[in-house]
């Protein structure tokens, strides 16, 4: 029986393709998966070949490609008890701080191990937004827009991996991964840009169908029969757009590439380096995904919204945890030589108010906050802007959420004059024209 | 239907250009662009422009004869306002659903299942011109009241306590008993928003004085009820107050006070933790107790909240729309000289929401969503002031006529699924494929939008497709279906509660349907099971193929499904069984079958 090479990806576009987002960049080849059935059989060697494979992967991609880990911390954590100490402070709190390996940037004590990774990181301590409630606040640090009705705006991750996948023509696994957390979808650049979310064990479910190739291929030949016809009764976008992520599923479940995603590979060292918790094995899969191509992972943190009881549950539980593996994941970027060209952004929806409330926790308080951010293009070793002496009060340049995701386009080399056509075809700036935070960049 | 006057000026002018239009002849292209320019910018100037230089060949049908509203006042309504907005916005409506098509989709909506083969057949074989109105009223009756309360005990548990099932202050056994029971004796809606609204007791079954209402509230009344007053205001007003907590809405008219006032009326109600002698909760207890007012004074309990300059202002309990109760705290009773004292917050709340006109409008809103993928508002739960409402007098008048019918949500139900509009192809023509809401447009209901089942729907339905043998009682049912809709979901674990879903179209969803247990299960071969009946039958093969195709997607194959099919039987070298699994996979996996159409 004939199998057609592209069951899903020669579909035809419909009158109003032309009003939809951008077509896939030139550069990013549409392999359909018969060119990967030789390879099937390889997914039966030993792990050493693949190994090589990826070492030798990586040290051809160290020169060219591009890439972003976003570091969330769901929930809005408490910035000033982390990043911006107010130490005497009636708002700020039992923790000292700590000097670090950049000159006069101090942190929290309990941040010790990131504390000899400071040279490496920009902190911008004059975060200023409006949006304090978890939805818009997530929606608005991962987009640059706050939410409208009429539009969904892409996430960072859609964004960049729509901007850098060209970089890497060869990769078979989705552009933008999510790890342990469900980010922000694609918006208006559509399902071929969502997240690929998986849980941090690494493990992605229901890989594998169970009976030969042969008959998969003739599964999908009658599947792609019925796919097509439905498109071509033009009942709407979702109808193709559910082709589209066939297409990738089926390019995914043969490719070798998935290996990336096994972190038990990894020497025990290098695991318990990045600590053995659910945010300590998803920064290790970030960095193996990055080596292995992939633009974007984001890596999500939860258990921020400490509206009791901060201090012990910062102490005892979350900033061990964060410091750990966000302080390994830079030194093993470093190490590996793939810093310069890995953005990394450590963020929330929003900080946490400075007074501290009757329960012992702090609340929502996005007025006065910080990121982190390092690596790529960024300047290194500094604290930008300041607060004032209670941490109520920016007292610089305010920034936000468009400022920084600007300034992280910037460092990868994304430029900022790019414009996409939203559903709605209205022109949309990268970054809705935010302002690149020049303190960043040397 | 009442008109303002700047919307019959409107009106005129489109039936001047409406007139030019029927000059000239321009291609598709163009009479697409000037539909999107009429739904997105509607201004006067521009109309008159584009009739002037496009004068674009427009016909417009719509009108010519009434469409069938069956003798209910209801569904003329909504067929002549939704015609009014076609004919506004110069769009053709598609031609009516086949149907295969009309039953699936009512069956999907109404029940949250497609159809079995038989109840397709009946409805299909059926020439009786008023079989969509026997059908409707049959999927509303008795014959399927456990069907319609358990797929609406669906809907409306993920709207009340969300997905996800790891909580452990929702019983999400508890809120389904609650849910099943309201919804079985079709609860008229105000007293469903009561019950809710005003439970106390333990959220657990099998407590002692156990209420499944309670789970609506007993899992946001940390923080001093922030979310209990956020998430009740979204719910069952429309309102979106979250964000006007902490500081004045930038862009509406919430203020800040409106946000604390609301928020008053939930401080005597206390979520009390039971454990179970460890430390895992066993029950949540949601109760009422004197609320002493964070200045102390019982007879006048004030809160405070802070302004964003630092100032701390005093609120009370008072509704959106600005009536006031006693400031008391304390719970009703009577002193020993026979005089009472005291306010129910939450009571005196629930009246005042049952009275007022937002709660019909949301009630609306949030089903005419459910029916048609879109309010009259995005999102459906936002009618604040700052948002457009699509067909605000439609709107209005549906949530007058249902409180006339008692606040009967079947009713609406019924005049919304009879509707011209409900009743259209999904398949778009020139005449409107501008009204494209995915792409950011007002929907105008000219033809069926696309969507995606829910992951409950896609459950539901492939045991129906399958004829999987049921067994244990509703809530074992609901147990194992929870379980299985876990593995999509994502919580976020903030304050809020929310939490979203990998059954959102994306590759974890594809890849469960492409290999998962349950799309095993639906395709094994095993003796008695769905696919072996149809294979050893005495039907020839390409009646075999048929029959898979009605009962997933309500048609038959095509010739050339057909011949794929028939190759497939050629590669399983006659081995029919296989073949048909190897179909009945590529049928399951479709968009056709995933997507409400």
């Amino acid at each position: 029986m004939p199998i057609t090479s592209r069951p899903f990806a020669s579909l035809a576009s419909p009158s109003w393709a032309s009003h939809s987002a951008q077509p896939l960049p030139a550069g990013m080849s549409r392999r359909h998966f018969m060119s990967h059935l030789a390879g099937a059989a390889a997914l039966a060697a030993p792990a050493t070949t693949f190994t090589n494979t990826l070492l030798a992967n990586a040290q051809d991609m160290r020169k060219r490609h591009k890439a972003a880990i976003l570091l969330w911390m769901g929930g809005g954590p408490s910035t000033m008890d982390i990043w911006d100490l107010k130490p005497g402070a009636p708002t700020g709190g039992p923790f000292k701080q700590i000097s670090t390996s950049a000159d006069g940037v101090a942190i929290s004590e309990h941040m010790p191990l990131m504390a000899q990774q400071m040279h490496q990181m920009a902190i911008v301590r004059s975060m200023s937004t409006r949006e304090a409630d978890h939805m818009r606040g997530r929606y608005y640090m991962h987009t640059g827009y706050v939410p409208n009705p009429n539009v969904e705006h892409p996430s960072y991750g859609s964004v960049i991996a729509h901007e850098l996948a060209s970089q890497v023509p060869d990769l078979e696994i989705p552009p933008f991964v999510s790890v342990g957390g469900g980010s922000v979808g694609p918006g208006f650049l559509g399902m071929t840009w969502a997240p690929f979310v998986v849980d941090s064990s690494g493990r992605v479910r229901n890989l594998d169908m169970g009976i030969d190739q042969t008959r998969v291929n003739q599964r999908l030949e009658m599947l792609a029969t019925i796919e097509k016809r439905f498109i071509g009764e033009e009942r709407g976008g979702s109808a193709r757009d559910h082709a589209k992520v066939l297409d990738r599923t089926v390019k995914l479940m043969t490719s070798e590439q998935m290996k990336a995603f096994k972190i038990d590979e990894e020497p025990e060292a290098v695991r318990e380096r990045y600590g053995t918790t659910g945010f300590g094995r998803g920064c290790l899969m970030a960095r193996r995904l990055v080596e292995q191509g992939v633009p974007f992972v984001e890596v999500d943190l939860g258990g921020w919204d400490n509206h009791q009881g901060i201090f012990n549950t910062l102490a005892d539980n979350k900033l061990p945890e964060l410091d750990k593996a966000m302080s390994a994941l830079v030194e093993d970027l470093v190490q590996r030589g793939i810093y310069d060209d890995t953005a990394v952004i450590w963020m929330g929806e929003f900080g946490r108010t400075p007074n501290i409330n009757g329960d012992g926790g702090r609340d929502h308080w996005a007025r006065s906050w910080s990121v982190v951010v390092g690596g790529a293009g960024f300047r290194r070793g500094v604290a930008v802007g300041e607060t004032s002496s209670d941490g109520k009060e920016i007292i610089t340049e305010p920034y936000s959420s468009q400022d920084v995701m600007a300034s992280v386009l910037k460092s990868l080399g994304i430029s900022l004059e790019t414009t996409f056509t939203a559903t709605n075809g209205r022109p949309m700036k990268i970054a809705n024209s935010g302002r690149v935070i020049q303190e960043l960049f040397a | 239907m009442r008109e303002s006057g700047a919307e019959l000026c409107q009106r005129r002018l489109h039936a001047r250009v409406g007139l030019h239009a029927r000059v000239g002849h321009v291609g598709g292209e163009k009479s697409v662009w000037l539909q999107r320019a009429l739904l997105r910018g509607r201004s006067l100037m521009l109309l008159a422009l584009v009739g002037a230089m496009l004068a674009p060949a427009i016909h417009i049908q719509a009108a010519e004869r009434a469409a069938e509203d069956y003798g209910i006042p209801e569904v003329r309504l909504i067929n002549e306002a939704v015609r009014a907005g076609w004919q506004d916005a110069r769009l053709t409506p598609s031609g009516a659903a086949t149907d295969g098509e009309w039953c699936r989709r009512v069956y999907l909506d109404l029940v949250g299942r497609i159809p079995t083969l038989s109840e397709l057949e009946a409805f299909t074989k059926d020439s009786t011109a008023d079989k969509k109105l026997r059908l409707v009223d049959r999927l509303l009756g008795d014959a399927f009241v456990d069907e319609y309360a358990r797929s609406w005990t669906d809907v409306w548990t993920t709207v009340l306590v969300g997905r996800d099932t790891d909580n452990d202050m929702v019983s999400r056994p508890g809120m389904r008993q609650f849910l099943r029971r309201a919804l079985s004796k079709n609860l008229p809606y105000d007293q469903f928003v009561r019950e809710l609204v005003t439970a106390s007791g333990s959220n657990t079954p099998g407590a002692e004085n156990f209420n499944g209402a309670t789970n609506f509230l007993a899992g946001k009344m940390e923080d001093n009820g922030i979310q209990a007053a956020a998430r009740t205001a979204q719910v069952f007003l429309a309102m979106q107050v979250q964000c006007t907590q902490c500081h004045n809405h930038p862009f509406n008219k919430g203020k800040q006070n409106q946000f604390w006032e609301f928020n008053a009326f939930f401080r005597q109600a206390r979520a009390l933790r039971r454990f179970d002698g460890g430390n895992d909760v066993s029950s949540v207890e949601l109760i009422d107790q004197d609320f002493a007012g964070e200045g102390g004074d019982p007879e006048e309990a004030e809160i405070y909240y802070e302004l964003r300059n630092g100032l701390t202002k005093v609120a009370y309990p008072v509704f959106i729309d600005g009536a006031e109760i006693s400031k008391s705290g304390y719970l009703p009773g009577t002193m020993s000289d026979g005089t009472p004292y005291g306010v129910n917050r939450r009571h005196e709340l629930a009246e005042m929401m049952v009275a007022s006109p937002l709660l019909s409008r949301a009630i609306v809103n949030r089903l005419w969503g459910h029916f048609f993928g879109y309010g009259f508002t995005k999102p459906v739960d936002d009618l604040g002031e700052h948002n457009t409402v699509t067909h605000p007098q439609l709107l209005d008048s549906l949530a007058e006529s249902l409180v006339e019918a008692s606040y009967d949500t079947k009713e609406l139900m019924r005049w919304i699924v009879l509707s011209e509009a409900y009743g259209l192809s999904s398949r778009t023509t020139r005449g409107n494929s501008a009204d494209d809401p995915a792409m950011g447009e007002q929907p105008m209901f000219s033809h069926f939008y696309l969507r995606q089942m829910t992951a409950e729907q896609l459950y539901e339905s492939l045991l129906t497709a399958t004829r999987a043998d049921l067994t244990g009682n509703s809530e074992e049912q609901a147990r194992l279906k929870d379980e299985w809709l876990g593995q999509f979901v994502i919580a976020f674990g903030t304050d809020d509660g929310a939490d979203s879903t990998t059954f959102n179209g994306s590759i974890p969803q594809v890849l469960m349907m492409f290999n998962g247990a349950m799309i095993k299960a639906a395709t094994a071969t095993g003796k008695g099971g769905f696919l072996d009946s149809v294979a050893s039958s005495s039907m020839p093969n390409a009646k075999k193929i048929e029959v898979l195709y009605e009962a997933a997607l309500a048609r038959r194959p095509t010739r050339r499904e057909l011949v794929v099919a028939n190759s497939l039987i050629g590669a399983r070298e006659g081995d029919v069984t296989a073949a048909l699994q190897d179909v009945w996979w590529a049928v399951l996996n479709s968009n056709e079958f995933i997507i409400n159409h």
